[in-house]
């Protein structure tokens, strides 16, 4: 059991482009998109979201990525719709939506616990900071 | 009319009805400041709405925005379904299971919307969100309730002070939602949340006064 991913994109093909990036390094982990809304069109969906938590949380937890503000409001309210149980485990992250979600897939791959996932989804926030912009000069 | 359970179904066939009918304007006007999708979003809401409303019978007027609620998360694929259901099931759980409502619980129910949906979104007034439709609204609500006031006396005031609220959300400035990225260029348009806002209550308004 892992750690699994969810990836909240207004896009069908944004979230499933980003899970198979991310899955590439990390083969061990669920990650499950929920793009675009359920006829396919751009958008959000309470129903994707609440059937890929389902499919990424196996009991260890799930850290859940958006691309957009819009996005975290649809993942907020189907995270409250859990049963309390599941909710506390279930975590939405703020952090950069494709950095975040390779980073956050590895650290679940190597068998990082919940909090550890979260941590390398936040990490991400620096990845492409200070060091990469020194990187052009 | 009454304010029971087949009087608010009532109530929201007429904001399903008058959703349908701005549809294209509301879609106009996210085109300007937004992704150009909330007229769509909530039409297509609205007509999730009808459907379930043809198959259930709602016991109080609790259930009934409870059913808008749950659909509206459901089906409404931008900002405005969560924003909209969790205001839609604020407001039926300060019913609780009342069979029938007056005007005090209606300004009650729609206090409890608008905080549900600033818990939700995190706006405050002068965002220009549809909170600046919703703040109006309440506070007219609750000085006609205090006073005495119908279901309809209380639903006109709130739909009126929602409309003048929405049309002076056209000089703000964006902080809150896809416009904020727009910047000083999200001003001289009027936000598209607070516009439905306001066309929503005076549906509802219309349908309490018959």
């Amino acid at each position: 059991m892992t750690v699994g991913l969810v990836l909240v994109s207004h896009s069908q093909q944004l979230a499933q482009g980003l899970a198979d990036v991310a899955g590439q390094m990390a083969p061990s982990v669920t990650i499950a998109p929920a793009g675009g809304q359920q006829d396919g069109s751009i958008g959000t969906s309470f129903e994707l979201i609440t059937a890929a938590i389902e499919q990424a949380d196996s009991g260890d937890g799930a850290v859940l990525l958006y691309d957009l503000g819009s996005g975290f409001l649809t993942a907020e309210t189907a995270v409250e719709f859990l049963e309390p149980e599941q909710a506390e485990r279930v975590v939405i992250v703020d952090a950069p939506f494709v950095l975040g979600a390779v980073s956050a897939a590895i650290a679940a791959h190597v068998g990082g616990d919940l909090r550890t996932v979260i941590a390398g989804a936040l990490d991400a926030r620096s990845a492409n900071g200070p060091g990469g912009v020194r990187a052009l000069d | 009319m009454s304010c029971d359970a087949a009087g608010t179904v009532a109530a929201v066939r007429a904001v399903a009805a008058t959703v349908a009918e701005h549809r294209v304007e509301l879609t106009h006007l996210d085109r300007e400041i937004g992704d150009g999708d909330h007229g769509e979003n909530l039409a297509r809401g609205f007509t999730a709405v009808l459907t379930k409303l043809d198959a259930a019978e709602p016991a109080d007027p609790a259930a009934v925005l409870k059913l808008v609620a749950t659909t509206l998360i459901s089906t409404v694929g931008g900002a405005a379904g969560p924003l909209f259901g969790t205001g839609f099931l604020r407001a039926a759980t300060s019913l609780g299971d009342a069979a029938e409502i007056d005007g005090t619980a209606v300004a009650t129910a729609l206090t409890a919307a608008r905080d549900g949906v600033v818990a939700r979104g995190k706006a405050e007034s002068g965002d220009k969100t549809m909170v600046d439709a919703l703040t109006p609204a309440v506070n007219a609500a609750k000085a006609a309730a205090a006073g005495g006031a119908s279901v309809a006396q209380v639903l006109t005031a709130a739909a009126d002070a929602a409309t003048t609220g929405a049309a002076e959300t056209v000089p703000m400035q964006a902080r809150k939602g896809r416009a904020s990225y727009l910047g000083e260029r999200s001003i001289g348009h009027q936000d598209p949340g607070a516009t439905s806002t306001g066309y929503l209550l005076q549906a509802f308004a219309g349908a309490a006064t018959g």
